[in-house]
C-alpha cells in the first residue's frame, strides 16, 4: 500500500488540504500535490488498464513521461481525457476517472485479452484478421475499437477560453531546471533578451531532489537565488508551467502555457499557446530514466527509481513500506538513500553489475542495505500489485535464486537525454557508448537560414549527467563537487538469456502494450527499419510517444539484427512533446470568431428584414427575404417577379471595385480582359471577361472608364482581392516598367442596385440627378446627387430590366438605402437576395462566373466570341486559349435547356451519351451549370455545357436524376427572356 | 445631408485595455514614387508633415503613414479628405501617382492602457515589443485572420486600422484579447 509519510515534501503546503475524486472516491491531497501523488498519497496504486491486454496499471513515472496514469477529467464542457496525472497539479473539487475499462478498474472483462494474448502478438491486425475480407470492417474492427482505446472523446463543445501570444527574444531557454537557470543567467548578463520557460510549477528540476550542492549550498538554496536574481534582471523574462512544445524553421519555437488547469477559471483563458521568434534556442530539458526490461516490470508497484525519490522527498508519499532497488547504474542508489532517509526498508538492491563502486554505493552500503551484484529480476510476483520479486543471475536464463518480499520495485536502466527540442528542426543524435545513450552531436546542429546552428543544448540533455558537469556545460560560474561513479553497464534485457516466457511479459511500450517479444518477432519477420517496426509493433507510437520505450526498444530490435544500436538509429521525434489541446491551437478562432465574417454597411438592415444568409466568401450576403409564413422558394420567386413587373433593391457592395490609373492603364486593360478597354469612352461602361494564362475565364465585370488616366473595375464578390493580386502580380513582376496604378476601392462604397420597370420612378422620387434615357444611356455612368448624397449612379444591367448601380460613400450606405427603400415603397419596391439576382440573369442567359466557369471553361466554351477582341496583339490567355485541346470543336459549350415535361433540372446533372466507359459508368456528354424554376416563364430553366452544344439547336437530351431515372430536354439559345433587350432599353 | 456612421456607431470596451471604435476618419491613399522629389514634397505640402521613414508615421493628426514602398496613407478629418486629394492632384499635375478618398474602407480602433501592447501581441505575429514598436511605429500586419495596421501613438495607446467590412470581428478579437485577468505580464510598463 503507498501512502503519506508525516514528515517531509519539499513541495507540500500540508496546512492546505484539498478534497478531490477519483472513479467517483472521494480522496484528500494537499496543495503542492500532483493528481499522482494525491492519488498514492491516498493509497490509490492501481490508476488504469491498458491498451490491448487491459492489464492493471499503476504509476511508473512522476512527470511528462508518463505511460499509465492516464485519467479523464472534468465533465460536460471541460471533460479532458488522457490527461496524465503526474502533470496535473491538484486542485480543490478536481474529478477523475480512470480509462479503458469496463465495468470497473478493478474489475474489468477485457484483462480476457490478456489470457489469450498469444494471438495478439506484433501486427495481429495484419495477420489474425485478414481474412475473410468483409469480416474486417463488420466483426474485426467494431471488436477491436471497442476493446482497445484509451479515453472517451469529449461530446461537448469545449467550455474554456484560448489564447495565443507572439514575442520576439534573443534567447530562449526552455527548461528551469539547474542547467536552463545557469544558461538564461549567463545569456541575460551578457545583455540579451532572455525568455526562460519550465513546463512544471517549479524551478530546480531533479537537482534538489538528487541531493545536488552547488557553491557548498543545498541546491535549493542556489535556485532560489538565481531565480530571484533573473527575475530582477530588466532584460529576462521567467514562465513556469510553459511547456516547449516544438522546435521549427527560423527560430520559430511553440511554447504551451497551462494558466489555469491548476486552479480553474471559466472566465479566464486556460492555455496560452506562445509563438516565439528566437534568434537562439538553448534546450536544457534535462533526461528521462529507462525501465528495465524484466518479466513482469508492469506489474503496479514497479517505478522508476527517479520517480520513487521524486514521491518521496517532493510529496512525502512512499511507495510501500519494502522496496526493492533494481538497476544497472549508481544513480539507482540515490533512491535506496532517499527511503532509508524517510524510514524506510530496502530490502536489497539488485545491481546488474558485478562489481559495481563508487561514492553512492558505498553509502548504500554503509546504510546497512543489501547490495546483491550481478543480479537480476526474473520475475515480479503479484498481479495487481507488487508482492516481492524472484531474484536471478544477470548472466543466467532465470532460475529463481531467492524470492525478496517487498511492496515496491524502483527500477533504473540508465539515462536517455531529453533530444526532443533538438532534434525537430533537424539536430542529430551520436551514440555515447559509455554512458549507453543518444545524445546530441554539437557537429549536427539545426541551422537557421544563414547556415549557422541556432539551437544548444545544456546539461543533462546534452549528455552532462553531474551537476558538477551539467553546471559548467551552461557555462554557470557556480561551481559543483565532481562526482565519481561507476560506470553504467547497458541492460536491454533481464536476464540476459532470457527466454521466450520471460520475454513476452517484458514490457517496452506500456501505453501501447509492447513487449520484448513484439519488437524480437518484428525483427524476425524482417522488419529492419526502427521505422517500420515502430509502425508494426505500434512502439512508441501512444500519446507518450515512447518516451520511456525507444531506447529500450530499439537496443531489443538492432540485438535482434545483430546490429549496432547507432546503426539501427532512431524514429524521428516530431512535436509536440507532450500533447497540447486543440484548444490552444485554436486560440481565439471559435464560435464568432472561427472565421472573419464580413459585413456590409446594410447588414443591419438585412438582419431586420428577414434576410436568409448566404456566404458568398467571408461575406454573408442575403439569399432571399423572408415574409412571413414563406417558405425560402417562395420568396425567392416572388423577388424575381417583383422586380421584373416592379421594382428590386439589391445590396451589391460586395462586388469588387479596383482603380487602376496612369498613362499605361488602357494598354493595361487590354492585356488584362480579352475584349478591348482601351476604347472605351470616359462616362461609358464595358462588360469585360478575364482570363489566366492558360486561358481558362476567371473573373468578368463592367469596367467604367472615369477619365483619361483612369479605370473603375468591377470584379465578382469572391474575385475582388485575388483579381487585384493578379493585376498587381503582372505590374510588379512583368510590366514593372508600365506607368499604372492599382487601388482596391471595393469597401470605401456600398453599392445600391434599383433594378425594374420602375426604377427610373425610385431614383426620380429620391431626386437630385437627371436619369432619363436622353441624360443617361444604357452603359453611362454619371457622378452626382441623389437625396444629397454624393453618388455615382452606373446605369448597367445584370438582370434585363431597366437598372441603376447607386455607388456612395460606405458611411452614407445605409442612409441611402433607407430613402431609396422608402421612396420604393410607393412603386411596390422590395428587396432581393442572391438566388433571385442569380434567376434574373439566367433567364437572360447571362453567365455567372463560378456556375458556368470552375477554372476549366474558357470564354469560347460559353460562346462569348463577341467578348474577345480580334483586333489586339495579345492579352492575358490568348495563348493558351490556341491549344489544340482548346480548339477542339468537341468541347462542351454552352447552350440553354428546357425540360421536355417543363421540371427544374437537377444542379450539375450530366447529359447522358450512348455505352459505358472502362469502370463500367455511363457516358457523358455535357452537364448542366445553372438551374431554375423561372417564375417569369412559369417553368424549370438551365444553363449546361453540352458537346457541340450550339450545333444541336432542338435536339432532345437526357440528363441524370439522383433517384437514378433520367429527365428529357431540349437543347436551345441561353438567352430565355427578352432576346432583343427592350425591357433594359427604356 | 446626414452624417457618416462608421461599421459600429463608435463601439467602446472595457477590457484591460479600453477599446473604442473611432468617429469617421479622413483617409488618403497616395501611391506614387516615394524617392521623388516631387511626389516627396506634394505629400509634405498637402498633409502638413513630413513624410515617414519605413514602417514610421509622422503626425497624430493630420498624419502620413508609410504603407508601402510606393504607398502613402494620410489621415485626417473626415470632411477634408475630398480636398486632400483635389490637391495632390494639383500638385502632382503631370507626375505619375494614384490619389483616393478611401476614408470609408477602413474602421479605425483605439487601444489604450499599461497592458494594451499584449493584447495586440495576443493577435498579430509581429514583434510588439517596446524596442521594436516605439511610438511612430506605423506596421503593417495581419490580427489572427485579416489584414491590419497598427499606429503606436505612445507606449500605452495604439490604432488599429482594417477593412470595414470585418469591424466587428476586429472589436471581437481586441475585447478577446483582453480579458480582464489574463494580462500576460510580458512588458509590464
Amino acid at each position: 500500500m503507498t501512502t503519506r509519510l508525516a514528515r517531509g515534501g519539499r513541495l507540500l503546503n500540508r496546512g492546505r488540504a484539498l478534497e478531490f475524486t477519483f472513479n467517483g472516491k472521494r480522496m484528500t491531497g494537499y496543495q503542492g500535490d500532483t493528481l499522482a501523488s494525491a492519488l498514492l498519497g491516498a493509497g490509490q496504486r492501481l490508476v488504469g488498464r491498458s491498451f490491448k491486454y487491459h492489464r492493471p496499471r499503476g504509476l511508473v513515472a512522476s512527470g511528462a513521461e508518463e505511460p499509465n496514469a492516464l485519467v479523464n477529467l472534468g465533465e460536460g464542457g471541460t471533460f479532458e481525457p488522457n490527461q496524465r496525472a503526474t502533470t496535473q497539479e491538484l486542485y480543490d473539487g478536481l474529478a477523475a476517472e480512470s480509462q479503458n475499462h469496463w465495468p470497473s478498474l478493478e474489475f474489468d472483462v477485457g484483462v480476457a485479452n490478456n489470457y489469450v494474448s498469444r494471438f495478439l502478438p506484433a501486427g495481429f491486425y495484419y495477420k489474425t484478421f485478414i481474412n475473410p475480407r468483409p469480416a474486417w470492417k463488420h466483426l474485426f474492427e467494431p471488436f477491436i475499437r471497442q476493446s482497445a482505446g484509451l479515453g472517451r472523446a469529449p461530446k461537448e463543445r469545449d467550455a474554456d477560453v484560448y489564447e495565443h501570444f507572439h514575442v520576439h527574444v534573443d534567447c530562449l531557454v526552455i527548461g528551469g531546471g539547474i542547467a536552463g537557470l545557469a544558461a538564461a543567467l549567463k545569456a541575460a548578463e551578457a545583455g540579451r533578451e532572455v525568455l526562460l520557460i519550465e513546463q512544471t510549477a517549479h524551478w530546480g528540476g531533479r537537482a534538489p531532489v538528487d541531493g545536488a550542492v552547488i557553491d557548498g549550498a543545498e541546491a535549493d538554496a542556489w535556485v532560489k537565488n538565481t531565480v530571484e536574481t533573473l527575475e530582477g534582471m530588466e532584460n529576462v523574462r521567467i514562465r513556469t508551467r510553459c511547456m516547449g512544445v516544438g522546435v521549427y524553421d527560423h527560430g520559430y519555437v511553440l511554447a504551451y502555457e497551462r494558466l489555469t488547469d491548476h486552479d480553474p477559471h471559466p472566465d479566464l483563458p486556460r492555455h496560452r499557446l506562445w509563438k516565439i521568434r528566437a534568434s537562439e534556442v538553448i534546450t536544457a530539458t534535462g533526461a528521462l530514466e529507462r525501465p528495465l526490461s524484466f518479466a513482469g516490470n508492469d506489474v503496479p508497484g514497479v517505478m522508476l527509481a527517479s520517480a520513487v525519490r521524486d514521491y518521496v522527498v517532493n510529496w512525502a508519499v512512499s511507495p510501500g513500506d519494502r522496496t526493492v532497488v533494481v538497476t544497472n547504474n549508481d544513480d539507482a542508489y540515490r533512491t535506496a538513500i532517499a527511503l532509508k532517509e524517510a524510514g524506510l526498508e530496502v530490502p536489497a538492491v539488485i545491481d546488474a553489475r558485478t562489481a559495481p563502486e563508487g561514492p553512492l554505493v558505498e553509502r548504500v552500503r554503509a546504510l546497512g542495505v543489501r547490495v546483491e551484484t550481478g543480479r537480476a529480476v526474473a520475475k515480479v510476483k503479484g498481479r495487481a500489485k507488487v508482492e516481492g520479486v524472484a531474484m536471478t543471475m544477470q548472466a543466467g536464463e532465470g532460475a529463481v535464486l531467492e524470492v525478496i518480499d517487498c511492496d515496491a520495485v524502483a527500477m533504473s536502466g540508465g539515462w536517455s537525454p531529453v533530444v526532443h527540442l533538438w532534434s525537430h528542426c533537424g539536430g542529430k543524435l551520436v551514440w555515447d557508448d559509455a554512458q549507453a545513450f543518444f545524445r546530441p552531436d554539437p557537429e549536427k546542429a539545426p541551422t537557421g537560414a544563414d547556415g549557422q546552428p541556432f539551437v544548444r543544448v545544456v546539461g543533462a540533455a546534452n549528455g552532462a549527467m553531474t551537476t558538477a558537469d551539467v553546471l559548467a556545460d551552461a557555462g554557470a560560474d557556480a561551481q559543483a563537487a565532481p562526482e565519481a561513479a561507476g560506470p553504467i553497464e547497458p541492460v536491454w534485457i533481464m536476464p540476459q538469456g532470457a527466454g521466450p516466457e520471460l520475454r513476452s511479459k517484458m514490457w517496452l511500450d506500456y501505453q501501447n502494450d509492447v513487449k520484448v517479444s513484439d519488437v524480437q518477432l518484428a525483427a524476425r519477420e524482417g522488419y529492419e527499419s526502427v521505422e517500420h517496426t515502430k509502425r508494426y509493433t505500434t512502439l512508441g507510437m501512444a500519446t507518450d510517444q515512447g518516451k520511456l520505450s525507444n531506447i529500450n526498444g530499439l537496443a531489443v530490435l538492432s540485438r535482434s539484427l545483430n546490429a549496432e544500436i547507432p546503426q539501427v538509429g532512431t524514429t524521428t521525434f516530431r512535436p509536440p512533446y507532450t500533447p497540447i489541446s486543440f484548444g490552444s491551437i485554436a486560440g481565439q478562432a471559435r464560435g464568432d470568431m472561427f472565421q472573419p465574417l464580413r459585413r456590409t454597411p446594410m447588414h443591419a438592415w438585412h438582419m431586420a428584414n428577414g434576410a436568409h444568409w448566404e456566404p458568398v466568401g467571408h461575406w454573408r450576403r442575403p439569399y432571399c427575404y423572408l415574409q412571413p409564413a414563406e417558405t425560402v422558394e417562395e420568396a425567392v420567386q416572388r423577388e424575381v417577379k417583383n422586380t421584373r413587373e416592379a421594382v428590386g433593391l439589391l445590396d451589391a457592395s460586395t462586388l469588387g471595385k479596383i482603380v487602376v490609373k496612369g498613362p499605361d492603364a488602357g494598354r493595361f486593360l487590354d492585356m488584362l480582359y480579352t475584349n478591348m478597354m482601351s476604347t472605351l469612352k470616359p462616362g461609358r461602361c464595358r462588360y469585360g471577361l478575364m482570363c489566366n494564362e492558360n486561358g481558362f475565364l476567371m473573373d468578368d465585370g463592367v469596367v467604367a472608364r472615369i477619365d483619361e488616366d483612369t479605370f473603375l473595375c468591377h470584379t465578382t464578390t469572391g474575385g475582388a482581392e485575388h483579381v487585384h493580386a493578379h493585376m498587381e502580380e503582372w505590374l510588379q513582376t512583368e510590366w514593372w516598367d508600365w506607368q499604372v496604378y492599382t487601388a482596391n476601392v471595393t469597401e470605401h462604397y456600398a453599392q445600391i442596385g434599383v433594378v425594374g420597370p420602375h426604377a427610373r420612378e425610385v431614383l426620380d422620387l429620391v431626386g437630385g440627378m437627371d436619369v432619363s434615357k436622353e441624360a443617361m444611356a444604357f452603359m453611362d455612368w454619371q457622378d452626382g446627387e441623389l437625396g444629397g448624397l454624393p453618388v455615382r449612379v452606373f446605369r448597367i444591367s445584370f438582370s434585363g430590366e431597366l437598372s441603376y448601380e447607386i455607388a456612395v460613400k460606405a458611411g452614407y450606405g445605409r442612409a441611402l438605402w433607407d430613402m431609396l427603400a422608402e421612396a420604393g415603397r410607393e412603386v411596390g419596391m422590395m428587396p432581393y437576395g442572391t438566388e433571385a439576382l442569380h434567376i434574373l440573369r439566367a433567364e437572360k442567359g447571362f453567365i455567372m462566373i463560378g456556375d458556368e466557369t470552375d477554372g476549366t471553361v474558357t470564354p469560347q466554351d460559353l460562346c462569348l466570341d463577341w467578348a474577345i477582341s480580334k483586333k489586339k496583339d495579345d492579352y492575358i490567355g490568348k495563348r493558351g486559349q490556341a491549344r489544340s485541346h482548346l480548339t477542339d470543336p468537341e468541347r462542351w459549350k454552352l447552350v440553354g435547356l428546357e425540360t421536355v415535361d417543363g421540371s427544374v433540372l437537377e444542379d450539375g446533372a450530366y447529359a447522358v451519351a450512348e455505352g459505358r466507359n472502362a469502370n463500367g459508368q455511363r457516358n457523358v456528354q455535357g452537364r448542366v451549370t445553372s438551374t431554375y424554376r423561372s417564375p417569369t416563364l412559369g417553368r424549370g430553366i438551365a444553363m449546361g455545357l453540352i458537346r457541340r452544344g450550339p450545333e444541336r439547336m432542338g435536339e432532345v437530351v437526357e440528363f441524370t436524376r439522383t433517384d437514378g431515372t433520367t429527365t428529357r430536354a431540349k437543347i436551345v439559345q441561353p438567352v430565355f427572356f427578352d432576346p432583343e433587350g427592350e425591357k433594359q432599353n427604356v | 445631408m446626414s452624417d457618416p456612421v462608421t461599421a459600429l456607431g463608435g463601439m467602446t470596451a472595457d477590457s484591460f485595455a479600453d477599446i473604442a471604435e473611432q468617429p469617421p476618419r479622413g483617409m488618403v491613399l497616395l501611391r506614387g514614387d516615394l524617392s521623388s522629389a516631387p511626389v516627396q514634397r506634394a505629400a509634405a505640402e498637402v498633409a502638413g508633415v513630413t513624410v515617414p521613414a519605413p514602417n514610421r508615421f509622422e503626425g497624430e493628426m493630420p498624419a502620413l503613414c508609410w504603407m508601402a514602398p510606393d504607398e502613402l496613407l494620410l489621415l485626417c478629418d473626415y470632411d477634408e479628405a475630398a480636398a486632400k486629394v483635389a490637391a495632390l492632384a494639383e500638385a502632382l499635375q503631370g507626375v505619375h501617382h494614384l490619389a483616393l478618398d478611401v476614408s470609408d474602407a477602413r474602421a479605425v480602433f483605439r487601444v489604450t492602457g499599461l497592458d494594451a501592447r499584449e493584447a495586440l501581441a495576443k493577435l498579430t505575429p509581429a514583434d510588439m515589443s517596446p524596442a521594436a514598436v516605439p511610438p511612430g511605429t506605423f506596421r503593417r500586419t495581419r490580427m489572427a485572420q485579416v489584414p491590419a495596421a497598427i499606429r503606436a501613438l505612445d507606449d500605452t495607446a495604439f490604432e488599429i486600422l482594417c477593412f470595414r467590412s470585418v469591424a466587428q470581428y476586429m472589436a471581437d478579437l481586441l475585447i478577446s484579447a483582453a480579458i480582464p485577468g489574463s494580462e500576460v505580464g510580458y512588458w509590464q510598463t
